[in-house]
């Protein structure tokens, strides 16, 4: 068979397993970058290391921990688990582990604390994460018996994926952004649309987008069914990891004859706001389609849309005016350094005159966890990323997700709504 | 590791497209790793009966997507710990996929099966054959084997004792 070019992230996984080539299909032993546990899958992960009688971490400065779904401690059970990592990561010292205080959502934290590059090969005991294939690395998300073998013998064992790619082109109109580039992705190709694939994203419209926003669009790859997102690095890649970063820079690049297995195209240039209804993040519609629905509590935060910039959007809308008086706004700045630089420039004290309650980093409501969970019948709005049966809550509880535009529109309105409705 | 029989004979609890693992066991339960906590959660959403009324060896049959969200260990941990024998469906999210042969779930894909059998009725699993059969129209469904290099992991017993055979030798 002639060789065929490999695509980016069979380039990425080539090299982690140590081969010259590897084509879609081929089951490999790869060697890991990074991998990432947290308070949830952290603990299953530990027990698991144990029970393989392994005794030291292969290298404790590739393993990120971070406490963040049930922290600060929700109850004594929550408690147990976080101190659970703590102690392992004391005694194992290992060099990324993040205490409440100092910590963020992980999926927001890695990136800003410069631990994932380019090139990399990261798995984490999280399904979300393949958002560091913003900055261009291989990253995926296994199980915790996965983690333990990796934070035993630093391999973990992966299928390489086929790559579909997905181009955009046009730019986005006002109050439109990355979460409405991947929620209309997700519509259009269900939420088994990219099962063990690599999602890759390119075109003018990506290439214009902030690192924020990419972060956003691979974060979600996952709820296409992919194993990962992808985006090449680019200009604005490389800028964000200047200074930033602290491993040496491989930028991995396609092979001139590389050729996805399927490719997408898509104008966005009109694309309006997006919302995915309940109880699937393939439910997607046109804000348009679903205005009007009232709920009762609306969530800004998340590994999704939690970064600065998402609450300058926010803010902007909530300047200056308030939320319905029967609706609960929660803003959770995703990591401490957006909350600590939310509040220097003000965006804090938009949300807390605006009538929001403001937590310190935590993912908390985003999968029920605490800090906002739904009562029977309750509906939300949220910008975070599911919205499966009970994900915030009870059962019988929906949620709506969609940007930071519409969510803050969303709760001065008191019902579904786009920005437009109240600006004007 | 508990041993799985490679001849089974099961009784269906059937479930529909996308069952996530949210709805397979809540975020709210992962404060516990305890099989029997997640257990009587396991699949609570979606139908309250199966918690009381799922006994050892019953067969789990879901439709596409089986699987899919969050990558929660705990939801295979829950689906072992109710003693469902195996999961087949027409197709399972990769996560979970993984998990659950790191685990020893044995899951099987396979689509007419999965859309055409209904709830209560028995099947007739032969793991080494790789075949079903649906007890009540006698009809056999074949199963394509795993990949070689996963019957590695799950020869060794899953994973985790993958691993330790390896550790071991490397001492
Ligand atoms: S914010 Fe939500 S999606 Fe992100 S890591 Fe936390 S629980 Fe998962």
């Amino acid at each position: 068979m002639m060789a065929v070019g490999m695509n980016l992230a069979e380039k990425i996984l080539a090299r982690a397993a140590g081969r010259d080539e590897v084509v879609p299909g081929d089951f490999v032993w790869a060697r890991v970058d990074l991998a990432l546990a947290n308070d949830l899958s952290g603990a299953l992960a530990i027990r698991e290391f144990h029970r393989m009688g392994a005794d030291r971490v292969f290298d404790r400065d590739k393993i990120v921990l971070v406490p963040d779904h049930y922290v600060p401690n929700k109850d004594i059970l929550a408690a147990s688990q976080a101190k659970l990592l703590r102690d392992f990561a004391r005694q194992q010292q290992i060099t990324h582990y993040f205490e409440v205080g100092r910590m963020g959502i992980e999926h927001a934290l890695l990136p800003e604390e410069g631990l994932v590059g380019p090139g990399q090969l990261v798995v984490g005991a999280d399904s979300h994460t393949c958002t560091y294939g913003a900055l261009g690395a291989f990253a995926t998300g296994v199980g915790s018996t996965d983690l333990a073998a990796v934070m035993a013998t630093g391999q973990v064992w992966l299928k390489v994926p086929e790559t579909f790619r997905f181009t955009y082109h046009g730019s986005l109109p006002p109050w439109v952004g990355g979460k409405d580039l991947i929620l209309f992705t997700i519509g259009q190709i269900g939420t088994d649309g990219a099962t063990y694939l690599a999602m890759e994203f390119a075109g003018e419209t990506i290439a214009g987008l902030p690192v924020n926003a990419r972060l956003t669009i691979c974060n979600m790859a996952v709820e296409a069914g992919a194993m990962t997102g992808i985006i090449a690095p680019d200009a604005t890649t490389i800028a964000y990891l200047t200074g930033r970063f602290q491993g040496p820079l491989q930028v991995p690049v396609a092979d001139a004859d590389a050729r996805p297995a399927r490719t997408f195209q898509w104008d966005v240039s009109s694309l309006e706001p997006q919302v995915a209804c309940p109880a699937s993040p393939g439910n997607v519609r046109p804000v348009s389609q679903v205005a009007g629905v009232p709920v009762d509590q609306v969530v800004i935060g998340s590994c999704t849309n939690g970064y600065l910039e998402d609450l300058q959007v926010a803010a902007a809308i909530l300047r200056g005016r308030k939320i319905r008086s029967d609706i609960r706004l929660i803003v959770i700045p995703a990591t401490q350094r957006v909350y600590l630089e939310a509040l220097r420039t003000g965006l804090l004290e938009v949300f807390v005159t605006s009538g929001a309650a403001v937590s310190t980093p935590t993912c908390g409501p985003c999968a029920g966890c605490h800090m906002g969970v739904l009562a029977e019948g309750e509906r939300a709005l949220a910008t975070t990323n599911r919205n499966f049966v009970g994900r915030m809550g009870h059962p019988t509880s929906e949620v709506y997700l969609a940007g930071p535009a519409v969510a803050a529109a969303t709760a001065i309105k008191g019902c579904i709504a786009h920005p437009e409705e109240v600006l004007s | 590791m508990t041993h799985i029989a490679q001849t089974h004979r099961g009784r269906v609890w059937k479930f529909g497209a996308h069952v996530d693992t949210d709805a397979i066991i809540a975020t709210r339960y992962l404060t516990s790793q305890d099989p029997e906590f997640l257990r009587a959660h396991c699949l609570e959403s979606l139908d309250p009966r199966f918690a009381t009324e799922a006994t050892p060896g019953d067969i789990l049959v879901g439709l596409d997507n089986f699987g899919c969200g969050s990558s929660r260990e705990h939801a295979p941990l829950a689906i072992k710990a109710a003693g469902i024998h195996c999961v087949i469906a027409v197709s399972f999210a990769g996560i979970f996929f993984r998990n659950s042969i790191n685990l020893g779930l044995p899951l099987l894909e396979c689509p007419e099966l999965a859309r055409e059998v209904t709830a209560g009725e028995e099947l007739d699993v032969d793991l080494s054959q790789g075949t079903v059969v649906r007890v009540c129209t006698g009809r056999v469904y074949r199963v394509p084997p795993y990949p070689p290099f996963m019957q590695q992991i799950i020869a060794a017993g899953g994973l985790t004792a993958y691993v330790r055979k390896e550790l071991e030798a490397r001492r």
